[in-house]
This record gives structure tokens, sequence and C-alpha cells, in this order.
């Protein structure tokens, strides 16, 4: 596992860390979520040390690895704009690491083709990395991080730079590799979505400092902060507090709960339907199925009856 | 019609400035025949000043190339106090007046100085010997690999070594595996073009030398010479194969430069 204790470092005045502490289980597959400048890229690159921290410690399984170097940490690093050694072949690229380790000739060759097979890219080992699109680059630099059978393996904003269908389908195929790899894989993201699809736990990161840590219904379900709630989902504001719009129960007569308010809009978004709702001088706006719409029958400018659902995530504002 | 004229006007000023005296040393070179240039050109004189040329600009090259790869790599890589200043010295050599460098090289490495007393002593002389037409070589040249490197090694960026470093390659295999590689094309163009600057060399090389024929007298010194002694076909001889030298060296850059571009 990864022990991240009080790790700060700053960049001239600004504060990229501030006393970060937070412990990443082995062969978890974990997800540092949080806004741009939010210091979850400085935190990866500290914990494989690119960076060094201002103070604290970092641990890899069980070894305080805060001073050594990159060499000997044994971590495998994946670039957002892949890395991949330009002039060497696809092969070489991933024989990289074990060249330098001075591993035998056939235990190279055979390591190398079995890693081109697990990411699909078998076909491509003489071709040169400009030969290849984006996917293909970004899974070639995963191959030749995975070949020294790294302890941990660290990836930042590994779907960044590629389009969205391909994005699409690197996550899902990073989430099977993890099931058949084991590796301790921590990867950096400012997408919630990718944060939710991939990862066993999520560590939501913002101003420099850990916001919360939990798998991602717990972070869904339970936020513990008004920032961690908005950056997780969409929310809207009722009577001051945040809530889901899809956890807004919109009725048609006054009940328990309820407050008044009138129907401003109404979004058809093919599965689900969008209300702007009026309630005093507040904005509020729900989230609701097709059906439960049609049911509901309202038309702009009716009077509603707006409240949370039971069990619902609210945080004060 | 505009396009017509703008083409006429460009080639005849290269016709009368280019074309037309390089062809009239081939032309003069190759009158006599054969036998006569290639006797002229194989004179003890006009060798051992070929050979000078040569002694005296790969170590210049070598060098320059050492000089301008580390110092391409500092600038780009690293903030330290003193940087732009460092930046603006380094194209100080293509300012200066050649002479000028030479004789500034005369005054601290001079055999009555004390920097040049110092060498003399430890038994290597400077000045109107090979070490003073070497540094002088050096600093006409300097600028050259310097800048014909750094673009590249900006924009090639950090993370490919920093892959490399987390793969477990050290500082020296990263350099020798990746940033050498990656910006090879534009260490050969920049060596390419350092040596062709070094062959040719005149100024700083007349004043450091002494011009002594047959011991400090490189090639261009030595057509100098040859055509104040109105021995016109050893001149002739000897800048024809400068200038064979020089056009290969600009051959050479030019298939240097396209891949350079592709990648």
């Amino acid at each position: 596992m990864i022990r991240v204790s009080n790790v700060s470092k700053n960049f001239g005045s600004f504060a990229a860390l501030t006393d970060v502490s937070v412990d990443l289980p082995a062969g978890s597959l974990t997800a540092l979520l949080g806004p741009s400048g939010g210091g979850k890229s400085t935190l990866l690159r500290i914990i494989a040390g690119l960076e060094e921290a201002d103070s604290g410690t970092i641990e890899i399984s069980g070894t305080d690895s805060t001073r050594l170097s990159p060499q000997r940490r044994n971590v495998g690093f994946v670039f957002q704009h892949y890395a991949a050694f330009k002039h060497m072949t696809v092969a070489d690229n991933v024989a990289f690491g074990l060249k330098i380790r001075k591993r035998s000739k056939a235990d190279i060759t055979k390591r190398v083709d079995e890693l081109l097979e697990l990411v699909h890219l078998e076909q491509f080992a003489h071709r040169y990395p400009s030969q290849l699109s984006g996917g293909q680059r970004q899974r070639m630099a995963l191959a030749r991080a995975l070949a020294v059978e790294p302890q941990v393996l660290l990836l930042d904003e590994p779907f960044g730079a590629l389009d969205a269908q391909v994005r699409k389908e690197l996550r899902a195929w990073l989430r099977r590799l993890h099931d058949d790899v084991h590796v301790t894989t921590v990867f950096v993201t400012h997408d919630q979505e990718e944060a939710m699809e991939v990862a066993d736990s999520i560590v939501v990161m913002a101003d420099g400092k850990v916001q919360q840590v939990g798998t991602p219904d717990e972070l869904y379900e339970r936020p513990a902060s008004d920032f961690v709630m908005s950056f997780l989902g969409p929310v809207t504001r009722l009577g001051g507090r945040l809530v889901r719009p899809h956890d807004l129960e919109l009725l048609a007569q006054p009940a328990e709960g309820t407050v008044a308010g009138t129907v401003q809009r109404i979004v058809r978004l093919g599965f689900e339907v969008r209300i702007d709702v009026l309630v005093g001088d507040d904005p509020v706006w729900a989230q609701l199925t097709r059906d439960s719409a049609r049911r509901l029958a309202v038309r702009p400018g009716d009077p509603i009856y707006v409240r949370a659902a039971p069990e619902t995530p609210l945080l004060s504002a | 019609m505009a396009k017509i004229s703008l083409r006429v006007t460009a080639l005849t000023y290269l016709l009368f400035l280019l074309v037309l005296p390089v062809g009239v040393i081939c032309w003069r070179t190759f009158d006599q025949g054969l036998a006569a240039f290639w006797q002229a050109l194989t004179s003890p004189e006009a060798l051992h000043a070929l050979q000078i040329t040569v002694v005296v600009a790969v170590p210049a090259v070598l060098l320059n190339t050492v000089f301008g790869l580390g110092t391409a790599i500092l600038l780009v890589r690293h903030k330290f106090w003193g940087k732009s200043a460092l930046n603006a010295l380094i194209d100080l050599p293509l300012a200066v007046s050649p002479v000028v460098a030479g004789l500034a090289l005369v005054l601290v490495y001079g055999r009555f100085t004390p920097v040049g007393t110092w060498f003399y002593d430890h038994g290597v002389q400077v000045i109107y010997a090979l070490p003073g037409m070497i540094l002088a070589t050096v600093f006409v040249s300097l600028p050259l690999v310097v800048r014909a490197v750094a673009p590249v090694v900006e924009e090639i960026g950090i993370e490919q070594e920093q892959a490399a470093w987390t793969l477990g390659a050290t500082s020296v295999q990263t350099f020798r595996r990746v940033t050498i590689p990656a910006i090879r094309w534009a260490l050969a163009y920049g060596m390419v073009l350092a040596l062709a600057r070094s062959l040719g060399e005149f100024g700083s090389v007349a004043v450091v030398s002494g011009n002594i024929s047959g011991q400090t007298q490189t090639a261009s010194l030595f057509v100098q010479d040859a055509f104040d002694n109105y021995n016109q076909q050893a001149a002739y001889a000897v800048a024809f194969v400068l200038a064979v030298m020089a056009v290969t060296s600009l051959l050479l850059i030019q298939l240097l430069r396209p891949k350079e571009s592709r990648r």
C-alpha cells in the first residue's frame, strides 16, 4: 500500500499541497479526483519521486520512499501525453525498462510479446509511436510501465488527451486490466464520471487538501461537504440546502414537508425531463423520468409542491 | 510580371555574388590542367595547411559539441541566476569581429601575460601555436551547436526523460538512450554548421597563429599567403578544396534539415 503522511509542497508562494495524509490500500484502484490546480497531479508526482515534498513522508509497501530517487521506487508512471520514446519501435519502448535491468534477450522478447498481447498491440510491435493513434500510444505507455512489474502503477490524467469515444473504451479496458493484473493503481482525473466508473475508491482533492476519501457510492450518498457534493454530480438548492435534482419530489398537491412553487420551464432530454421551478424567488430544478413527468402532467405556469425525497443527502449551505 | 522581375533580380544578385566568383575559382583552378592543379595541391606547404585546418577544426567542433549540448540543456531545463545574461553572451561571437576575438585571446594568453606565462611554465604555448588556434576557432563557432540544439531540447520536453527514470534508467543511461537520440538530427546539424565555420575561419586564427608557413598556417591562411606571393595556382587549388568542403557541408545540412522537420 501507499501511505502519504503530512505531505506539503509549495511552488513559490503557491501551496500545491497542504498537510496531505492518505492511505491507498494494496491492490486497489484509486482515483485522485478534483478540479485542476487542486494538487492531485502534484501528489501523484511526489509518490513517483518526480517532485520532492517540502515536508512529510511517502511510504510504498512498507518502505520509506520519501528520499528515494524515481529509479529506485519501482513505480510505473503513465503520462497524459504518453511520453513515448519516439525514436524507438513499440516493442523497444516496452522493452526499455527490461533492457535497463539487463534481462536476457529471450526473457525480454517473451515478456514484450505478453505485454503487447495484453494491450492488444501485437501487430504494431515494429511500428513507431508516430504511426499509432492516441489510444494506441497510451496503451503502449501502459505496457511499458507494466513491463518492469512495478509495485505501484501511477497514471496522470491518462485519458485526458483522447477523444470522448476512445476515452470511454479505455476506461472500461483499464478497469478490466486492473482486475487481471491487481497492481496497486492510482490515477488522476478531473472527470467525476471517469472516477466513479473506474475506481474502487476516490480521493477528492481541492485547494491542496484531501476533501474526502471513500468508495464512489459513499461519496455520492454521503458527501462530506458542499464541494464534494457539487463536484460529484449535479446539485440544486432548496430552502438553502443542496440536494440532487433527481432526489426532489414534485407533487401536484401540498403534502408533508413540501414548499409551494411555480413551474417555469420543462425540458425533455430523451429519458430524463428537467423541470425548472421557482420557489419564492429561488430557482430550483428537478430531474424526473419521462414516466413520472407524464403522470405529473404539469405545464409552465402551474403551481407545484416540492420536497426532498426521504433519506437523500442534504447539505446545509 | 512582378514575379518574373523579382526572380530575375534575385538570380542576378546570386549570379554576381555567388555563382560567378565560385565559378571563376573552379575555372582558374583547372585552366592549367589537372596535373598543375594536383601539383599545386600536393606541395608540402599546401598539404600541411590542409592538415592543420583539420587538426584545428575537429577538436574545436568536439569541444563546441560538448559545451553546446550542456549549455542548451542548462538554458532550457534549469532556472538560475544570470540565465538571461548567459543566453545573451552566447551570441556574442556572432557579433564580435573575429579579428577582435583573436586579439582578445592574444591579450589574455600571450607569452608575456600572467595566464600565458602560467601555461608556458607548464609546457603549453597557447598563442602562435595549435592550442590558441583551436581556442579561437571554438570562440567563433561557439553559438552554432547551442542554437541548433536548444529549440529541440525545448520541444521534446522532459517527460520522455522522466518516463525513463521511472523505468529505472540512471541519468547517464537516460541521456544516452533517450535524450541524445531525440535530438540527434539537431545535434548533427549544429555540428556540421560548426565544422563548416571552423574550416573556413580566417580572421581570429590569423591573429593568434602568427601564420607561420609549414607550422601554424591553416588552409585559409595559406590561400591568402599564396595569393599575395603570386603563387596563384596554389591559392586556387586550396581555395577550391575549401569551397568543396563548404559545399559538402551545406549539402549535409540540407540533408539533415528536412529529417528534423519531419519528426
